[in-house]
């Protein structure tokens, strides 16, 4: 079974706000019976211009069905301009977290959400349009919404990518296609100056030490290996990060630079903001 | 809460007389049959009385019997183990409805060179005979074709197509994990040269298996070590589960009639109620030929993941084709191969029960099943 949150559980046995709304003022539809899950979303609106009312319907798994009932009780209350904003991870958080593989539910419910927002704003039906270039045949996922789920959470890996959006889920031949698009994103990503962190709870311990390691592997340890050294995380005791220089690096002469300069900085940056980086006594 | 358990295709409660006829070879006869002394030495015939039981649940000579630790590991012996061997044939024909135990060796073997044909099914899950008679004109050949389907329950024709086969010069395995024990299986009349059977399948535990090997035919030792099992799978006995797997074998003697009548029964009624209480269903794979126990049902506009949580909710464990039960995104293999529509195969569910099941396990399930049914097409855009 799947390691659901009591969350998750919770909204698929006791779903929120299923239905239709006869008079909504948006309507939604994102996925098909095909692709093994669709939602479809509906809102009304409050004379304060406020959602007053959101209904769904929902074709899918236990996450998906979680995840649409989930994005309603986000929802309820908002502006339009407020409900723009959600992002999948929102959904996601609200449910106390989702299966890596099971996040394509949460990004189902903000696209469902913003066809409806479109709806409303043009008055036009607005089914998923696959505008630009589609690179997944298998699921119709395009470029734009691969790039999307790249930015909106931070993803580095194919596999990632169809966890999220499906993309390369099929018969796979894309998969050569999302890694030239990660690469892509990524680099403009790393080039436009990093906005502000978004403000974050504290990182539980195991979050802490899981992203320590990602940053590692990705952002520090490919740039020590071109010189003939690596890096390797000892522990972590607080905010305190204890790794080891291996190769090249432990008789380098400035390892002290490398450590502070690279290792912390790059773990400032991508962890917390207030990380020390130490060397391990031999 | 009631618990009902019929995902019996995925594994089966280990029968108490096996489990009873297992404990002594933990607790007192623990030796190494290989040993040269009467505390090990005697464990020995015990083993070739397991063995003799399994030969003749499948109406073999017990020398034509090997132990191995599961079905995988007997698919991958015979058919890694046949390729092996000095002059092989490199021509290699399997079915798109294979389990992956047979699928995986095969297309590992085609990186390395061979030719492998996947032949294909209709949509009742049948073989597509067009392509096993083009197949045919390839023999020599090593055909692997299954007996009988884990998700569907459809049985092929092994009989025939072994006789055809082995007329045409080709070498015959078939991966019969799902019908051993369930349905007659008896290979002085289907000439297979190989065949895998696995114990948890039918009612001895997880980690045994065994793989027929007919006289005569020729397979590399796939397992190196060793001189047990007369050479041809080195490691040294796990001797509780052997016996256990024989008396698993003995039972099934026993109980294939019950299986193919009382379970047989069970399962039509599931079936039959089913059908009648929940509209836009359908059943996939052919009703005619198909293993006693099995049905797969397509209840259309829901998916399958969220059925199996809420049968779970009600104390009901059975399994899915669906996309999301396997981490996956499309829906099984088989159900594909098959042409169900996607509108369908996501919401397919598989019963498959044992000998253990009763008419109050069937009443439980149908008492709960058409109100899923009902409130998951309640929260379906499309229903």
């Amino acid at each position: 079974m799947w390691d659901y949150t009591d969350k998750v559980l919770d909204h698929f046995r006791n779903p929120r706000n299923v239905g239709t709304i006869p008079d909504a003022d948006g309507v939604g539809q994102v996925g098909s019976m095909a692709c093994g899950d669709a939602l479809k979303l509906a809102f009304k609106l409050g004379p304060d211009k406020r959602i007053r009312d959101v209904k769904f319907q929902t074709f899918g798994c236990a996450s998906a069905i979680a995840s649409s009932s989930a994005l309603t009780e986000i929802v309820k209350g908002m502006t339009l301009e407020e409900a723009e904003k959600v992002t999948n991870q929102d959904i996601a958080n609200y449910l106390g977290g989702l299966p890596e593989q099971k996040m394509h539910c949460s990004v189902m419910g903000r696209e469902a959400l913003e066809a409806a927002i479109a709806n409303y704003r043009t008055g036009k039906a607005v089914n998923r349009v696959l505008e630009g270039k589609v690179v997944c045949t298998c699921f119709g996922v395009t470029q734009e919404e691969i790039e999307r789920v790249i930015r909106d959470n931070d993803l580095s890996t194919v596999e990632q990518v169809t966890n999220y959006c499906k993309a390369g889920g099929g018969c796979g031949h894309c998969k050569p296609d999302i890694e030239h698009i990660i690469a892509d994103v990524r680099a403009a990503m790393a080039a436009t100056a990093r906005p502000a962190a978004p403000v974050r709870r504290k990182l539980t311990i195991v979050e802490r030490v899981r992203m320590i390691q990602e940053t590692l592997d990705r952002e520090i340890r490919p740039a020590l290996q071109k010189d003939g050294g690596d890096v390797e995380l000892i522990d972590v005791a607080g905010n305190k990060v204890i790794v080891s220089l291996r190769g090249m690096c432990a008789r380098c002469q400035v390892a002290q630079f490398t450590l502070k300069d690279v290792v912390q900085a790059k773990l400032r940056e991508f962890v917390e903001p207030d990380i020390v980086v130490e060397e391990a006594r031999q | 809460m009631k618990n009902v358990y019929i995902d019996n295709n995925a594994t089966t409660q280990v029968a108490p007389e096996v489990l009873d006829a297992m404990m002594p070879f933990f607790r007192d006869y623990w030796g190494n049959p290989s040993s040269m002394h009467y505390f090990g030495g005697q464990v020995k015939q015990y083993i070739e009385h397991a063995r003799e039981q399994v030969a003749a649940l499948l109406h073999a000579d017990p020398s034509e019997i090997v132990f191995t630790s599961c079905g995988t590991e007997s698919d991958n012996a015979a058919i890694r183990g046949a390729a092996e061997v000095e002059g092989a044939t490199r021509t290699i024909v399997t079915t798109r409805v294979e389990h992956p135990a047979v699928l995986g060796p095969c297309r590992k073997l085609q990186e390395n060179g061979c030719q492998v044909t996947e032949l294909r099914v209709d949509e009742s899950g049948n073989l597509k005979m067009d392509d096993f008679e083009l197949a045919l004109k390839q023999c020599p050949a090593f055909f692997s074709i299954m007996w009988a389907n884990n998700e569907t329950g459809v049985v092929f024709p092994i009989r025939d197509l072994a006789a055809r086969v082995k007329e045409a010069g080709g070498t015959f395995h078939t991966d019969a994990v799902q019908s051993v024990g369930k349905v007659p299986v008896d290979v002085s009349l289907d000439p297979v040269d190989l065949l895998s059977l696995s114990g948890h399948k039918l009612h001895a535990p997880k980690g045994i298996g065994a793989l027929y090997i007919r006289k005569g035919t020729k397979l590399k030792t796939f397992m190196i070590g060793g001189h047990q099992e007369n050479g041809r799978r080195g490691g040294t006995e796990n001797t509780p589960y052997i016996i256990g797997l024989g008396k698993a074998c003995e039972l099934a003697v026993r109980n294939m009639q019950e299986e193919m009548t009382r379970v047989a029964g069970l399962r039509d009624r599931i079936e039959r109620e089913l059908i009648a209480r929940c509209s836009d269903v359908q059943v996939n794979g052919d009703r005619t030929h198909r293993l006693p126990n099995t049905t797969n049902i397509s209840f259309k506009f829901i998916e399958g993941e969220a059925i199996l949580y809420h049968l779970s909710d009600v104390g009901v464990a059975a399994s899915s084709g669906s996309a999301c039960t396997s981490g996956s995104l499309e829906p099984s293999h088989v159900i594909r191969a098959m042409g169900v529509p996607f509108t369908s195969a996501h919401g397919s569910i598989r019963f498959s029960l044992s000998r253990y099941n009763t008419d109050a396990d069937i009443d439980h399930v149908l008492a709960h099943m058409p109100g899923i049914v009902k409130k998951l097409r309640a929260l379906s855009p499309f229903a």
